[in-house]
């Protein structure tokens, strides 16, 4: 469905896009992840026919993003980082006129915008004005805009962004509902939320892909190895050495935040394992009072530090 | 009839053509979508207030002032026949002339300032410009609205003249107040085509509204500084000066050379609207 083979765009002497080639089959749910500034949303723009490229092409539905772009915007819905709406306008009259600027035929403008109320779950809202509605609902009159011509690519810039954890899981499930019908693009910074949608993933970092992989490989790639943090109470001299026999650990390190009478240790094992309950019954045969022991899972800043250092070791 | 229905059908088929070429549904709905901005917007009414109130005592004075000369005029020839001034056709050049000269100039700029500032500022403009429309048709839509806004606000001055008409004694000169009126509409256009194209070149509509009334400010004092010269560069300046040419409209004259300098202007307005919109796809980070 989506195509993107050496796309590049370059701003003067800075490339926003290096180089980045992917496919999206129909159906899918693809994440962009990435830090801001990464090149997601440049992207998301050249593929929406916004911004020209530099290099390279980009096709959605066998026709060029810039030859075909009339073809193209027919064919996808776009949501921009802000939900691009009209305050004064009712939400239905500001769908409706959506629809039209889409290419929607005129008889059947009501019934798609009934239906993508019913979708993204505003019908009820319909003659409020969008100046009043809350950040939520707005997000949601986005999306609703967005789908609002049955496009076959939905394009999300950060969907999910500036809502409250609620909200969030809605808009979650919405995008979930839509991938089948509709293949989705969206991009985040935000690893869970990856994790939660999508099916496969692109990491893009410095306008370069880092990553692409399915989400459950990447994530379980990425992560290397299980890592547990442990508190006990003392000095806990002895105790990285007698963690390092267990089998399967390979790395105990101390870690200094821990304060007053406590110690804290960082203990990684293998991809794959998952040794608390050894960890814990070592510590305690050790003689240790064991305060604290949990699953410490990869932060987005860790990933890219380890994808970035990686490849220049490669 | 039956030649009715031909003609009908017959628009019919052109139009499905045109469709293909030209959508118009895409320029009637942001046409649509303009005008309900208008009139939701406390601005707009403003605007039309102010306008109506600055045009409608403003032409009371041009009213009074005329009679009271006429009839001093005529004192002054009590012996012989009563002079010959034709007050309503006074009332309507020197009416005319106040409006395109200093009234629409001061006020067009609030109607355009936003147009192109505010879809920036919202974000909507990216929307605009990926959906499977032109800019032309995003540019035109946009200017026929403003323009029909327009063309509303000036509509209730003409029953200033109406009322004029009912006492007027020679006949009204009707011919002379369209030929004016004409030249105020079009004018009115190459004012918001300007103003338009300004408002498109940034994202603030406070920054919009400034520049263009500075820019009609400037062209106001060049064709108050113009209008007297005789110099080769005089007459130059006074063909291209944009105020200037509304007043022959104002005479009665329909001169084709006015009708497509302002037509040229407008459209050139509009174009460089378009060649901007076209270049923000290049420019923007």
């Amino acid at each position: 469905m989506i195509e993107v083979e050496h796309l590049t765009k370059s701003y003067g002497q800075a490339r926003a896009v290096n180089d980045i080639s992917f496919k999206v089959e129909k159906g899918e749910i693809l994440g962009f992840l990435g830090p801001n500034g990464a090149g997601k949303t440049t992207t998301m723009r050249i593929l929406t026919g916004y911004l020209p490229a530099t290099g390279g092409t980009a096709r959605i539905a066998g026709f060029d993003v810039f030859e075909q772009s009339m073809e193209v915007r027919k064919r996808i819905g776009y949501l921009p980082e802000t939900p691009p709406l009209y305050p004064d306008m009712a939400v239905g009259d500001y769908l409706a006129f959506v629809a039209r600027i889409k290419g929607v035929a005129a008889g059947d403008v009501g019934k798609r915008v009934e239906a993508a109320m019913k979708m993204t779950n505003i019908a009820d809202r319909k003659d409020w004005l969008i100046k009043k509605l809350s950040r939520g609902y707005k997000q949601r009159v986005g999306i609703a805009q967005a789908i609002v011509h049955n496009p076959d690519v939905v394009i999300l810039d950060e969907p999910t962004v500036g809502l409250d954890p609620n909200q969030i899981k809605e808009v979650r499930k919405l995008i979930k509902d839509l991938a089948g019908e509709h293949t989705i693009i969206l991009s985040t910074h935000i690893l869970p939320e990856v994790e939660m949608t999508c099916d496969r993933v692109v990491i893009i970092n410095r306008g370069k892909i880092a990553a692409i992989d399915t989400t459950s490989n990447l994530t379980t790639q990425l992560k290397g190895g299980e890592r547990v943090r442990v508190v006990v109470r003392g000095g806990g001299n002895g105790l990285p050495g007698s963690l390092s026999a267990l089998e399967g650990i390979s790395r105990v390190e101390r870690e200094g935040e821990a304060s007053g009478d406590l110690s804290a240790f960082m203990i990684e094992s293998e991809q794959g394992t998952d040794l608390r309950p050894e960890i814990a019954a070592r510590i305690v045969k050790e003689g240790f009072d064991l305060l604290e022991l949990r699953a410490v899972s990869l932060s987005l800043e860790d990933i890219f530090m380890q994808l970035t250092t990686e490849e220049k070791a490669a | 009839m039956n030649i009715g229905v031909l003609t009908l059908s017959y628009t019919n088929v052109a139009y499905s053509d045109l469709e293909e070429l030209f959508p118009m549904k895409s320029i009637l709905a942001i046409y649509r979508r303009e005008m309900n901005g208008y009139f939701v917007s406390p601005i707009a009414y403003i605007v039309i207030g102010f306008f109506l109130v600055a045009t409608g005592l403003v032409f009371s004075l041009i009213l009074s002032f005329v009679m009271q000369s006429a009839m001093m005029a005529a004192m002054q020839q009590r012996m012989g026949p009563p002079p010959d001034i034709d007050v309503p056709m006074l009332v309507i050049r020197q009416f005319v002339g106040f409006v395109g000269t200093y009234v629409m100039p001061l006020l067009l700029p609030m109607l355009t300032m936003g147009v192109y500032a505010e879809e920036r500022k919202r974000g909507t403009m990216e929307m605009l410009m990926t959906s499977p429309i032109t800019e032309l048709q995003i540019v035109l839509g946009k200017f026929l609205a403003s323009l029909s806004f327009f063309a509303l606000m000036l509509a209730p001055t003409l029953i200033y003249h109406f009322v004029m008409g009912q006492f007027s004694e020679p006949a009204m000169p009707w011919r002379i107040m369209w030929s004016g009126y004409l030249g105020l509409f079009l004018l009115g256009a190459v004012l918001i085509a300007i103003g338009s194209f300004i408002s498109s070149l940034t994202e603030n509509q406070i920054i919009a509204g400034v520049v263009t009334f500075v820019i009609f400010l400037m062209l106001l004092f060049l064709d108050l500084t113009m209008r007297n010269s005789s110099s080769a560069v005089g007459e130059v300046f006074k063909y291209l000066s944009i105020l200037q040419h509304h007043e022959t409209f104002a005479q009665g004259v329909i001169d084709t050379s006015s009708i497509i300098f302002y037509v040229s202007m407008a459209a050139l307005g509009v174009f460089l609207t378009l060649r901007n919109l076209d270049s923000m796809r290049w420019r923007r980070a």
